[in-house]
């Protein structure tokens, strides 16, 4: 038991002392950058609409223009670095990239190793339905039928807090559940944003318009712990962008929805 | 490889696997009704050659034992209300047991219809008896007497298949079992609970099945 216990401190201590010394390695990111010209940025290419390989091989998604926005307002060349969910945060602390805009959600761990910006783009699992059925919380879908795909996550929520008259009717996977949707078998459906951009960029009957949320995980960009001036200035333009419309356009493109309020 | 069972973990939802034994048992119980009644007329159809019934129904029963149930029902359920007809899980399941036993039970009966001995019917001819009465007194009876071996176990296979009904959000047992385990994660002890269950099940229907030919037809050839 001791010795487990040693273990784990002499594991735990060659961790910080890894991530300090290779945050010294790399201290102001954004002098060495502006340096450089060039902003390294790490993004998804397999987590469509966020970041995808387009038909030129090249990456696109909302993902990559937020990377070439934030490079624009630095004036700095944008340098795209494709990663996948499970390296994203090392490639940031072992100073590969300066800046991790993949999708990445906000979690106690996370915090832990890396800082986070303000939100960047919405994440959400909520109840999406046609125009004409008005629904503000989940109070309202008392008496409809709400399509879901057993044992997700939007699943367990919406089954938490469904009023005892909504039916709530569990399918096998994601394509039934849109089907029953589509086909009219019922009137709402509980899935992921990105699910219902991804309906919605595909049809043009039924379209989903986002009703009310049933669990919130925003994505953020990841700067490395110790560059305050680089995540102060990542904040600022993010902050611009959200104000003049931009990031707007950007949620609008890939997402087929405007930025939920008060993202 | 010592797993340990959990098997409270299942019983603490046995009213869903009440509720959905309850649920499998009244589909089969209907789709069979159905199902014989359009097997009988299916069967005589083809084995008398009443047109146009008979190039009807042979479509038909090519057309359904030729694609999967699974596909068939998708195609009631997903596809019927883009025409425009409106149906819930429970009339899209009970729909398609009774076109896919119909299907089978009209060949399965049209064999038993096509072994009665010419002798029979000119018997019955000659004694002034009408087709429709003929086919109800002298023909049906002793045709199904014949092959209700094959429907029991044609009934049984509809009832066990009625399980791909979960894929349209049809609660019934399989619909249950794959809900405990999305709650309880514990796949192995429900599906072994349910895997139980059915087997029972298939062995009561079947018993139900053959007791009801000995009742309903066996008597009525004596």
């Amino acid at each position: 038991m001791q010795k487990r216990q040693f273990l784990h401190a002499l594991l735990a201590s060659a961790l910080i002392g890894s991530t300090a010394l290779s945050a010294s390695a790399h201290a102001d990111a954004l002098a060495n950058a502006e340096k450089s010209g060039v902003l390294r940025v790490a993004v998804p290419q397999d987590f469509p609409p966020f970041g995808t390989v387009g038909p030129d091989l090249k990456p696109r998604g909302y993902d990559i223009d937020v990377a070439n926005l934030i490079g624009r307002e630095l004036k700095l060349k944008v340098e795209i670095i494709p990663v996948s969910s499970t390296n994203r945060i090392p490639y940031l602390t072992t100073g590969k990239a300066d800046l991790v805009i993949s999708s990445l959600g906000k979690n106690p761990d996370r915090e832990k190793v890396i800082d986070f910006s303000i939100a960047y783009a919405p994440f959400f699992n909520g109840i999406f339905g046609p125009a004409d059925i008005a629904i503000k919380g989940a109070a309202d879908t008392a008496g409809k039928t709400v399509g879901v795909t057993r044992g997700s996550v939007e699943d367990l929520e919406f089954t938490k807090v469904a009023p005892a008259t909504a039916t709530i009717k569990r399918f096998e996977d994601n394509n039934a559940t849109i089907s029953a949707y589509l086909s009219g078998q019922v009137q709402l459906i509980a899935t992921g944003n990105v699910v219902a951009a991804a309906v919605n960029e595909r049809t043009k009957i039924r379209r989903l318009d986002t009703k009310f949320l049933i669990k919130n995980s925003p994505c953020y960009v990841g700067v490395n712990k110790g560059e305050a001036a680089l995540l102060a200035r990542v904040n600022e333009i993010v902050g611009k962008l959200k104000a003049n419309g931009e990031l707007n356009q950007v949620s609008q493109r890939w997402l087929q929805a405007p930025l939920p309020a008060g993202l | 490889m010592a797993y340990a069972f959990d098997f409270a973990s299942v019983l603490e939802y046995r009213e869903v696997l009440v509720d959905g034994t309850l649920k499998t048992l009244a589909l089969t119980a209907i789709g069979t009704f159905f199902g014989l009644a359009v097997g009988i007329l299916g069967a005589v159809s083809r084995a008398w050659k009443l047109a146009p019934f008979d190039r009807f129904f042979t479509v038909y029963v090519e057309l359904i034992r030729n694609t999967p149930f699974l596909v068939q029902l998708f195609f009631i359920f997903f596809g019927l209300p883009s025409l425009g007809v409106q149906i819930n899980e429970w009339q899209a399941a009970i729909l398609a047991m009774v076109i896919n036993l119909g299907a089978y039970t009209t060949e399965i009966i049209r064999a038993g219809i096509e072994a009665t001995p010419k002798g029979q019917i000119e018997a019955a001819q000659s004694l002034a008896m009408g087709r429709a009465q003929i086919f109800r007194h002298v023909v049906l009876p002793p045709a199904l007497l014949k092959v209700w071996p094959a429907i029991c176990s044609q009934v049984v296979i509809v009832m066990l298949g009625s399980s791909v009904c979960s894929q349209i959000a049809a609660e019934e047992l399989t619909f249950a079992a794959n809900f405990i385990q999305s709650r309880n994660f514990r796949a192995f002890e429900t599906y072994f609970v349910v895997t139980g269950m059915y087997f029972l099940l298939a062995i009561a229907v079947r018993q139900v099945m053959i007791q009801a030919g000995q009742r309903l037809i066996a008597r009525r050839v004596k």
